[in-house]
């Protein structure tokens, strides 16, 4: 159905089914390259949802963790707690927000917090209690309040762990933020299914490789940033 | 701003000769000389009166939807109203009840799933001319406190889609020919088809088929489940830009009339079109002229097939066919 | 589409409206004069995503633990037990049911296998990982009373692992639930139609379904911890309960 050109009128194209977009194969590097500023945006709200759920979810570990330092009682508790909000699936989440937050951003980067209580609080009272006894007897002998002890001995020692909690975290929120998008919270997941793209294997296939990229280099972010952190360390766990 | 360089040279040329008989013919704006046809497109003009009136455009949740509600967004938008979208609201009666809450203020209806789904009239009594159709559902409209603008040239219907390979080895030609065979047939569609009358409600009711197995899916997959060999039978739209570009499906002939076709009308709220002003309705009516059978598919097709984004397909549309410079 | 702030009273309503979509079938404001809701739905809606669970963790157990089991005992791939662990932390699992959608084909059968790759990594990292910390001394002494490999693991190895096995499980459970709900955009009808199918459902469904996942979760989890519990040699419970 090619028509020749005329004035102010749509053009319309002639498809043979031919190439690689019009076969939908898996990915086609020449669309890709030409449409990339596409990714852009989306890439950068996913960036944002995953920056602001981390740093709002070790916030609040950090908090219940100082809470339950000197009370282990509430450590049992807290874990059930945080543990449950990381069962409830992502998707409920936004959606038993939904009348109290209603739709957007803001109630995705609540679920996605939610989910990352558990591991970061985890590892921090884990990172505190494995702090070993001597050295804060030799603290405590030196002078320091219990105060000092914990922020200047205690806490710089659970480091490693800290981080590794955070990691994990970061790791699993950058994947679980591509759902953000049924919370009308933007980032990756529009580019996998908002619309046509649904069926667009290439679009898919970017979409999923930036966010398993941007996983990684969080990852590899935090790693480096412990390493600036602990300058006296020994072998680092994984 | 399409990225393939050859359209970006031809709209280019375009623009150039636009611009050559822009200055040499008429030099009027917003004149509404009712032309019609190729010569009298027109821009439009920014009116900065315009410029208080907030509209929300919707759309529904499919290719075709995304490209109008957006053609009509950034249409609106060229007129000088602070427009924002909510396109990709979902079936009918969510789009219906977003409309009639407030949340959006306009989006764009198809006469047949109006007459059928709100209005509750048989699909073998909407009728086939659009201007028709449009007359009939204005009535119902006002009721609601809607205005419905006049039609667009093209119209869509549902259809039963299968692959051309499995329709000639089965001999299938209409959908009465399934009669017999449906229940070892699967079909595939939309959530919401399983409750209208001119989708499986009316296949069910009116052919009577019983299927073996009705399967929702996202619309958006609608042609992969045919490729997938996962559905014999898929619900399509008669403007799928796969239709027009590919050999591979067909779809079976209506004959009994229970998917009828709708044009396109701009509904929208009273209390909005009252406070817009006269530009609105203008503009709506301007934009869709140039919306015959071919531009429509052609403009499914570079979403669908050539992947670009409906926001972007939608400007080009208006750049080329000359409402916006 | 924002949802307006509404008053605390309303709110209950919006709840209770979702409680009675779960308990009564109703003609919904959507679905143009059919049915939806209601208890046999939500019950059918619910077995096959526990279904789906299902299917996918035996499947990922039937690969990871003799994996997990057999590398842990000879101490070797460590590095791949734990790299698998971690990268399969960033896979978006929305992703993998787009693709499957598009590229493979919808059905419970393509689901299985894009779930039970979703569920291996922890399962693995975690059999490696407990196998590993088994007390040397009681392998040894095993190993000193002539059992053979298989022995060792399967008498002595396996039951001081399922501590740290069976938190991996636990922790795929978890997430292969969570990509059960949006298992219906592949055409396996879970729950998550409720949550994604405004369109048919309305938001009472919406919610109600929000509601039916979450507690579908919730009660599973506490199955599994009850069944770690139980499987975890007597010994090991006090050791065990401070680790958890």
């Amino acid at each position: 159905m090619a028509d020749p050109v005329p004035i102010a009128q749509v053009v319309i194209h002639q498809r043979s089914g031919e190439g690689c977009i019009q076969e939908d194969r898996v990915f086609c590097p020449g669309w890709a390259i030409d449409n990339i500023d596409r990714y852009v945006d989306p890439t950068l709200q996913h960036v944002v949802l995953v920056a602001a759920s981390v740093g709002l979810g070790f916030a609040i570990a950090f908090g219940l963790a100082l809470l339950s330092h000197r009370r282990r009682w509430l450590v049992p508790p807290l874990i059930g707690f945080t543990g449950a909000l990381y069962t409830i699936p992502s998707l409920a989440f936004f959606f038993l927000l939904l009348p109290i937050t209603g739709r957007g951003r803001d109630t995705a980067i609540i679920a996605l917090t939610a989910y990352t209580l558990q591991i970061i609080y985890r590892n921090i009272v884990a990172g505190l209690a494995n702090v070993p006894g001597d050295i804060k007897e030799a603290g405590r002998g030196m002078g320091l309040t219990e105060r000092q002890l914990l922020w200047r001995v205690e806490l710089p020692l659970a480091t490693p762990e800290i981080v590794a909690g955070l990691r994990i975290a970061t790791v699993s929120t950058v994947a679980l933020a591509t759902l953000a998008v049924f919370a009308g919270g933007g980032g990756l997941g529009s580019e996998i299914i908002a619309g046509s793209n649904i069926t667009f294997k290439t679009g898919i296939v970017i979409a999923g490789s930036i966010a398993i990229l941007m996983a990684f280099a969080f990852d590899a972010f935090l790693f480096l940033a412990q390493r600036v952190l602990t300058p006296w360390r020994r072998a680092v766990q994984a | 701003m399409s990225s393939n360089p050859r359209v970006r040279a031809l709209i280019a040329a375009l623009l150039a000769l636009a611009l050559v008989f822009g200055v040499t013919a008429c030099g009027d704006d917003d004149d509404d000389d009712g032309d019609g046809g190729n010569g009298g497109a027109q821009v439009i003009e920014s009116n900065p009166d315009n410029g208080d009136i907030a509209i929300t455009v919707g759309s529904k949740n499919f290719t075709e939807q995304f490209i109008l509600g957006e053609i009509y967004a950034q249409a609106l938008d060229a007129a000088g109203y602070r427009v924002e979208k909510d396109l990709n609201l979902g079936s009918e009666q969510i789009a219906l009840e977003s409309l009639r809450n407030g949340e959006i203020d306009a989006y764009p209806e198809y006469t047949s799933t109006a007459l059928t789904s709100f209005f509750e009239a048989a699909p073998e009594d909407v009728p086939a001319d659009g201007q028709q159709a449009f007359e009939e559902s204005e009535d119902d409209f006002a009721q609601l406190d809607l205005t419905a603008f006049p039609p667009t040239e093209f119209s869509s219907a549902n259809a039963v889609g299968m692959l051309r390979s499995q329709a000639e080895q089965q001999g299938v030609e209409t959908i009465s020919d399934l009669e017999g065979e449906a229940q070892n047939l699967t079909l595939f569609g939309s959530p919401e088809c399983r409750q209208r009358i001119d989708c499986l409600l009316g296949l069910q009711q009116n052919y009577g088929l019983q299927f073996d197995k009705f399967t929702p899916v996202d619309i958006g997959l609608r042609y992969e489940v045919l490729d997938n060999g996962q559905a014999d039978l898929s619900i399509v739209f008669t403007t799928d830009a796969q239709l027009a570009t590919s050999d591979k499906y067909v779809i079976l002939e209506d004959d009994q009339q229970v998917l009828p076709a709708g044009n396109v009308l701009f509904v929208a709220r009273q209390q909005t079109v009252d406070e817009a002003g006269p530009d609105f309705g203008d503009t709506v009516e301007l934009v869709q002229e140039g919306l015959t059978l071919p531009v429509m598919q052609e403009l499914n097709a570079r979403v669908d097939i050539d992947k670009e984004t409906p926001e972007r397909v939608a400007s080009d549309y208006l750049q080329e066919a000359g409402y916006v410079e | 589409m924002i949802a307006p702030a509404k008053p605390p009273l309303a709110l209950l309503g919006q709840f209770g409206d979702a409680f009675d979509f779960i308990f009564n079938e109703q003609i919904g404001r959507f679905s143009g004069g059919e049915p939806v809701g209601g208890p046999e739905q939500v019950l059918d809606l619910a077995a096959t995503q526990l279904e789906l669970t299902g299917l996918a963790m035996a499947l990922a157990l039937a690969v990871a633990l003799p994996i997990g089991l057999w590398l842990g005992h000879r101490g070797k791939g460590e590095l791949l037990a734990v790299a698998i662990g971690n990268s399969g932390r960033a896979l978006p699992e929305l992703a993998i049911i787009a693709f499957m959608a598009a590229a493979i084909g919808v059905g419970l059968l393509n689901l299985t296998i894009a779930l039970a790759i979703l569920a291996v990594p922890p399962i693995l990292t975690n059999t490696y990982v407990a196998v590993r910390q088994v007390d040397r001394g009681a392998v040894e002494a095993a190993q000193g009373m002539g059992m053979s490999a298989v022995g060792v693991i399967g008498r002595v190895e396996l039951p001081l692992a399922v501590p740290t096995i069976m938190s991996g499980v636990r922790t795929s459970t978890t997430n292969v639930v969570a990509t059960a709900t949006i298992a219906p955009l592949a055409g396996v009808l879970t729950l998550g139609d409720f949550i994604i199918n405004r369109n048919v459902y309305g938001d009472d469904g919406v919610l109600a379904g929000a509601i039916c996942v979450a507690i579908l979760a919730l009660a599973l989890e506490l199955l599994l911890s009850v069944v770690q519990h139980l499987l975890t040699p007597r010994g090991l419970r006090a050791v065990a309960a401070e680790a958890a």
